[in-house]
């Protein structure tokens, strides 16, 4: 029976349509490129074709992405990536020798000394061995192995892979993974494509949005009922909050998962980006070691970087890693070989991993601009940070937690009823309704908080603190502006 | 065992039952009768599909041949002085070189001070700019729209229009990929659904490239094989099309119909004629069409032509060309560029119902971007050097000798394994390798299902450690029942290839007489 005939109705016959396509991908959102970001986009569009807007350019503060925002790349990085594509300027004097030695160090790890083979589906060894240098460097000395370093293709491939791994059950053995609320929207997206159950734990706005292990529990013990938790997933720094977690806030989480019997998924893209003053980045990693082998021995952890952030901002080239802690030797196994279906990791990204765990170091010719650079970078992010928090601050009805690391805010908002009755009228969630006009009248983009998650009755956005300083003045300038607007056309 | 323990187990079993519902840690019984705490993720504890997962082309042999690397570095005496990886298609790990024009193009812009080099002709330097001009903030690190950069998605297409004669394409059925394989997959999940008898089946043919496989075994969807004629050179045949089709249509729901040309394992060119059949059937039996064309620049055999689906489509007239759902599949890892680490390809959509393609864009968004070095890559292999620029002498001389080398290799693979008694190997239309039929003794068929293995499975593992070469035995790829091949790569360079055969022919004399 032809499935026309099933179904009794045409879509011009097509085999593939929305009721005969996979379930699970409808399900999946993804707010930090969804509606409000295709609308920018259609604005661009018309304001390239003439059409007059109250604005001369849409400013795009929904994705964090530095260089598209003007942030410049690592000269060190990308003179060793130009030689690695093109190994003829090995021979070109105006290359300092500390590059080309990075490059050839490369090079004769590739097969055919190419960047163009395809390197071991784990990722090019040398670059697995620096990673695990850098990790014990950053650690304090705490041992890593190489062979527990899986290069992937961004944090976010890692991510997917180990939770499809975690993924299995049916009906109240299913999968669930605790996920915080708000989160990055991989995750909720991940969760809905595999069909594991989605276990939602609040960060406390009114403390900075810190993690609160009485939380963790009510948010557990309300899972069990309908699902097998199994996973815990936490992003530190955080996205969208931005929160720099306490070291004993980690060790508290390291306890619950180990009680609870969870797997750990520690997202720390964000490490170097720590503006606060008694902020310090702890990896989980780090933390699970020093609590001794009761806890280092036993709890099953994976752990996320990438080069999109930090101070590489380097998200075209899609690097990244994670290391596993106490992975089942079988289940290693399982996940070499599911790597191994989509052969590796763009090598690329690979050098360029190998560069940032292996930077200049102070003896080498390209360290002084290497530091200048990055700390450029760096204090500038901090300073946007707070620019950022004092101006909303500043705004009634805006109230904006410090913003401890990552490259977001993301203020709570409070919205006239009028408003969110207006919102509803239109079938629009209240903050994606000031959201969108926010977009319309000034051309700023922001992702409303809907789409990472928030308590209910609670609204906010997430915008980026990437634009150069005195680009961002002048958008939290009109944001203040559109916000006491707003207040008053809803009033 | 004695009562109490029987007890003590059932006990046990019970409170670990409500245990799981508290999802505190099972405890297991080690040997020594310490218990120990499960870990939470275990064999038995993770994804079911995952595990039914097989990749061949990485599978246990290249695992061994790594190993004998590992060993042979270390100073181990092996009957060989080298381990030859023949069995993935990777072009310069084996020696091939790069194109100049593309890694200078790569290298502007990564670092584009080199602008101003003087070392760099203009016309690397004018598509450097244009690249990073269509890059947020002029930089490669800036995350790309999820669809793939604009002005490449539309270079794509203009390839597309030259290559097909002038058949019209949208650049916005074009979305640039993280290989290939990145779009199969995609492809693949959007079209998996249903439960039981109304599962997605797939047809793929056998032998097959075990992408395919794996991801539908991953998805849990259905393997539907249809097998390749190899008395024909590997063609397809409809007939054989429709017995598997209906056959699956007892158990499945079969939706989409796979097809590789020119092929791999097996390297056929399809003819047109045979390309039409194939979407006939599409259109009859309603199946979502999925042309896997990496190879499209490797046909080596007089008389073979490659002609894209696409085409071959729009070709049938409106009564196809507006109903057939295809997707056609390119990437940058093959042909002459053999690009595999930069993870650069698209896929042409056709015919896609205007809501799934949303929720296409919606799904690959979720990944936010294809790795932005390919996708600059992929839009200088659509976009080369024209005649008339400077680049454009070195650049066809660079591409024509890859590809007549190639062409070169597959005459000679061909011609040298057919000497051999116990080897008959068909012509090697296109793509990368040869995929020889091999007689194995009933002594080895054996010896080796005794071991457990797959026999052709034990023979490529024999010449692994008697030779150092590193073959992917047929059962990897599928081949019908009782027969048995190896797929190796044509990619070492000449050289070397004629030692390798030789010694393949010398294994297979002396495999057959130890197992006579």
């Amino acid at each position: 029976m032809s499935q026309q005939a099933v179904n009794g109705i045409s879509h011009r016959g097509r085999v593939l349509t929305l009721d005969s396509m996979n379930p699970n991908v409808k399900r999946v959102e993804y707010a930090v490129r969804g509606p409000i970001v295709q609308r920018a986009v259609q604005i661009e569009k018309e304001l390239k074709e003439g059409v007059k807007k109250p604005f001369t350019e849409v400013i795009k503060a929904n994705i964090g992405d530095a260089h598209a925002m003007g942030q410049k790349p690592i000269t060190f990085f990308r003179q060793v990536l130009a030689l690695c594509s093109y190994p003829a300027l090995l021979e070109d004097s105006k290359f300092p020798e500390d590059v080309k030695k990075r490059a050839q160090r490369i090079l004769e790890a590739c097969g055919g000394h190419s960047i163009g083979a395809y390197s071991t589906s784990q990722g090019i060894e040398c670059i697995r061995q620096d990673v695990a240098r850098y990790i014990e460097k950053r650690d304090g000395g705490i041992p890593s192995n190489p062979d527990n370093i899986y290069l992937s293709t961004g944090a976010s491939d890692a991510i997917v892979t180990i939770l499809k791994l975690l993924v299995c059950g049916e009906g109240r053995d299913r999968t669930g993974v605790m996920i915080s609320i708000p989160q990055y929207p991989l995750y909720s997206a991940a969760l809905a494509d595999l069909g594991a159950v989605q276990i939602n734990y609040y960060l406390d706005e009114d403390n900075c949005w810190s993690l609160n292990i009485a939380e963790l529990r009510r948010a557990l013990n309300a899972a069990r009922e309908h699902c097998n938790p199994r996973v815990l997933c936490i992003i530190n720094p955080g996205n969208p909050t931005g929160q720099v977690q306490s070291r004993q806030c980690i060790e508290d989480v390291i306890r619950f998962a180990k009680e609870e019997h969870l797997f750990l998924m520690a997202d720390e893209v964000y490490q170097d980006n720590v503006y606060a003053e008694g902020c310090q980045f702890h990896s989980f990693k780090k933390v699970l070691f020093e609590m001794g082998p009761e806890y280092s021995n036993t709890v099953e952890m994976a752990s996320f970087h990438s080069t999109s952030k930090c101070y590489m901002g380097e998200c075209g080239f899609r690097g990244g890693y994670m290391e596993v802690i106490n992975l089942d030797p079988e289940v290693k196994a399982q996940l070499i070989k599911l790597v191994s279906v989509r052969l590796c990791p763009p090598v690329p990204g690979q050098a360029l991993l190998d560069l940032v765990v292996n930077p200049p170091q102070p003896d080498e010719p390209s360290y002084a601009t290497f530091m200048t650079e990055r700390t450029a970078v760096l204090s500038t992010l901090a300073e946007k940070a707070r620019l950022t928090e004092q101006i909303f601050n500043t705004v009634p009805g805006i109230t904006c937690n410090p913003v401890q690391g990552a490259m977001y805010t993301f203020p709570c908002i409070t919205l006239p009823q009028k408003a969110i009755d207006k919102a509803k009228e239109l079938g629009l969630v209240p903050d994606m309704f000031y959201c969108m006009r926010l977009l319309e009248e000034d051309g700023i983009c922001l992702v409303p908080g809907s789409g990472f998650g928030q308590r209910e009755g609670t609204y906010h956005f997430r915008m980026t603190i990437l634009p150069p300083t005195d680009k961002l003045k002048v958008v939290l300038q009109k944001i203040r502006e559109f916000h006491l607007r707003f207040t008053q056309e809803f009033s | 065992m004695n009562h109490g323990t029987a007890l003590l187990w059932k006990r046990r079993a019970l409170s670990s039952l409500s245990a799981t519902r508290r999802g505190l840690p099972k405890e297991k019984m080690s040997e020594n009768g310490i218990m120990s705490r499960a870990k939470v993720l275990t064999i038995d504890t993770m994804n079911p599909t995952v595990k039914k997962v097989e990749y061949a082309v990485r599978g246990p042999i290249v695992q061994r041949a790594v190993e004998l690397e590992r060993e042979l570095s270390e100073g181990m005496k092996k009957p060989f002085a080298e381990v030859i990886k023949a069995n993935i298609g990777d072009a310069h790990a084996m020696g091939q070189q790069p194109i100049t024009f593309f890694r200078q193009v790569l290298a502007l812009c990564s670092y584009p001070e080199l602008l101003s080099d003087s070392t760099f002709p203009e016309d690397a330097k004018s598509r450097a700019c244009r690249i990073l001009q269509s890059c947020g903030g002029n930089s490669m690190g800036a995350y790309s729209a999820s669809q793939g950069i604009d002005s490449v998605r539309q270079d794509v297409a203009r390839y597309i229009e030259r290559r097909d004669g002038g058949v019209a394409c949208d650049p916005d059925n074009i979305y640039l990929t993280t290989g290939a394989s990145d779009g199969i997959v995609t492809m693949l999940k959007l079209l998996v659904c249903g439960e039981g008898t109304t599962r997605t089946g797939v047809m793929i043919p056998i032998p097959q490239y075990p992408l395919y496989s794996a991801a539908l075994a991953e998805l849990g969807a259905v393997q539907i094989d249809y097998f390749l004629n190899e008395e024909k050179c590997w063609s397809l045949d409809i007939t054989e099309l429709q017995r598997a089709v209906n056959e699956a249509r007892q158990y499945c729901n079969p939706r989409a119909l796979c097809i590789i040309n020119p092929g791999n394992p097996t390297g056929q060119v399809q003819s047109r004629q045979c390309i039409e059949d194939v979407i006939r059937f599409a259109a009859k039996e309603r199946l979502f069409l999925m042309a896997d064309e990496v190879y499209q620049d490797n046909v080596y055999a007089e008389g073979c032509q490659f002609h894209s689906f696409k085409k071959v489509l729009f070709e049938m007239g409106p009564e196809y060309a507006e109903t057939v759902e295809l997707a056609s599949f390119h990437s940058t890892s093959k042909c002459y560029m053999g690009e595999c680490g930069f993870r650069g390809g698209y896929m042409e959509i056709i015919n896609m119902d205007d809501e799934v393609k949303d929720q296409l864009t919606k799904l690959l968004s979720v990944r936010l971007c294809p790795p932005v070095p390919g996708q600059a890559l992929m839009d200088l292999v659509v976009n080369p050097p024209q005649p008339g620029e400077p680049s454009y002498g070195s650049f066809i001389k660079e591409r024509t000798a890859t590809l007549s080398a190639l062409a070169e290799k597959a005459k000679l693979t061909e011609q040298v394994l057919n000497t051999v008694q116990g080897i008959s190997c068909n012509p090697v239309q296109g793509a990368m390798y040869s995929f020889p039929r091999i007689t194995i003794p009933e002594k080895a068929v054996k010896e080796a299902t005794e071991k457990g293995q797959q026999p052709d499975m034990f023979y490529c593992m024999k010449m692994l450690e008697e030779t150092g070469i590193c073959l992917v035995p047929g059962s990897g790829f599928g081949q019908k029942d009782g027969t048995y091949h190896f797929r190796m790569t044509i990619l070492p360079p000449t050289d070397k290839l004629k030692i390798l055969l030789n010694k393949v022919k010398e294994f297979h004399q002396r495999f057959t007489q130890q197992y006579s």
